[in-house]
C-alpha cells in the first residue's frame, strides 16, 4: 500500500459532544481548543451540541460582566477548518425555551460550488444523533 | 429577614434548584448565580416550579451570568428581579446568612 493510500484509509470519523453551558465550567472551551487543535490532521469531525451544550451557541454573548473572555465569536473559525457537520438536538432547545433562531449561525464555503456559503448547523432529533453517534469512530465527550 | 439562598449550578445539571426551592422557609430570598441563571428564563423545563415559589418568596437572578450567556433580560420570568453585584452585596447584608447551593 502506497503512503497516500495508507494515510487514506487512517481517516477516522471523530465526534465531540458538548452537553456543559458554556462559562460555568472550563468544559465548553477546552473542547473548542481541542477541535482547533485536532481539526490540523484532517480528520471527518463533527460537533454534537445537546443538553446544556446548546447553550454555547446562544448569540449576543456578553462576558464583560463576569470577567472571562468571550469564546462563542470563534466558532465561527470552524468554517475555515473545513468543520462543517455540527449537530444541534431538538428537544435540548425546546425544554429550554430556546429556538435555533437564538443560536448564531455558522457557514462553510462549499468548493465545489463556486465557494457557496452553506450552513454547518443541522438540526436533528435524538433518534437521527443516536445513528449518527453511533457511526463514529471516536468520540470526545465535553 | 431569612437565609439567602444561592444556587450556581443550572438546573438541566442537578436537583440544587428542585432541592433548594423545596426546602424553604418563610422570610428566605433565592438568588441565581452563574449556571443557575438558566433556571430564570421563560418556557424552560423549570419555568413552572420557580413561578411557583415566586407567589411566596423574593427570586432574583444576576445580570452579569445572564449577558454572559447570551439569555435575554426580556425573557427572564416574570417576578424575577434581575440584578447587578452590588445588589447582591445588599442582599448578602440584608439576610440573616448566605446558603450557597453547589
Amino acid at each position: 500500500m502506497s503512503d497516500e493510500a495508507n494515510n487514506e484509509a487512517k481517516v477516522k470519523k471523530f465526534m465531540y459532544v458538548n452537553r456543559k453551558s458554556p462559562y460555568g465550567t472550563i468544559y465548553a472551551l477546552e473542547s473548542l481548543e481541542v477541535v482547533l487543535i485536532t481539526a490540523a490532521f484532517d480528520q471527518d469531525v463533527s460537533l454534537a451540541f445537546l443538553d446544556d451544550g446548546v447553550y454555547q451557541l446562544t448569540k449576543n454573548q456578553k462576558t464583560e460582566g463576569i470577567g472571562m473572555k468571550n469564546f462563542s465569536p470563534t466558532f465561527a473559525a470552524l468554517g475555515d477548518y473545513d468543520i462543517k457537520k455540527i449537530y444541534i438536538e431538538k428537544d435540548s432547545l425546546d425544554e429550554r425555551g430556546l429556538d435555533i433562531s437564538d443560536l448564531q449561525e455558522l457557514v462553510y464555503e462549499d468548493e465545489d460550488n463556486d465557494y457557496e456559503e452553506k450552513s454547518s448547523i443541522h438540526l436533528v432529533s435524538k433518534e437521527e444523533l443516536s445513528k449518527i453517534m453511533d457511526e463514529q469512530d471516536v468520540t470526545l465527550s465535553f | 429577614m431569612g437565609i439567602l439562598h444561592t444556587i450556581n449550578k443550572s438546573p438541566f445539571e442537578n436537583n440544587s434548584l428542585e432541592s433548594c426551592l423545596s426546602l424553604l422557609a418563610p422570610e428566605s430570598s433565592v438568588l441565581f448565580i452563574e449556571d443557575a441563571v438558566i433556571a430564570a428564563m421563560q418556557n424552560t423545563k423549570f419555568s413552572s416550579l420557580v413561578e411557583d415559589k415566586l407567589k411566596a418568596f423574593k427570586i432574583y437572578a444576576l445580570q452579569p451570568d445572564l449577558d454572559a450567556r447570551g439569555l435575554d433580560g426580556g425573557k427572564v420570568i416574570n417576578g424575577i428581579e434581575v440584578i447587578g453585584y452590588n445588589d447582591f452585596v445588599d442582599l448578602a447584608v440584608s439576610h440573616k446568612s448566605v446558603q450557597s447551593w453547589l
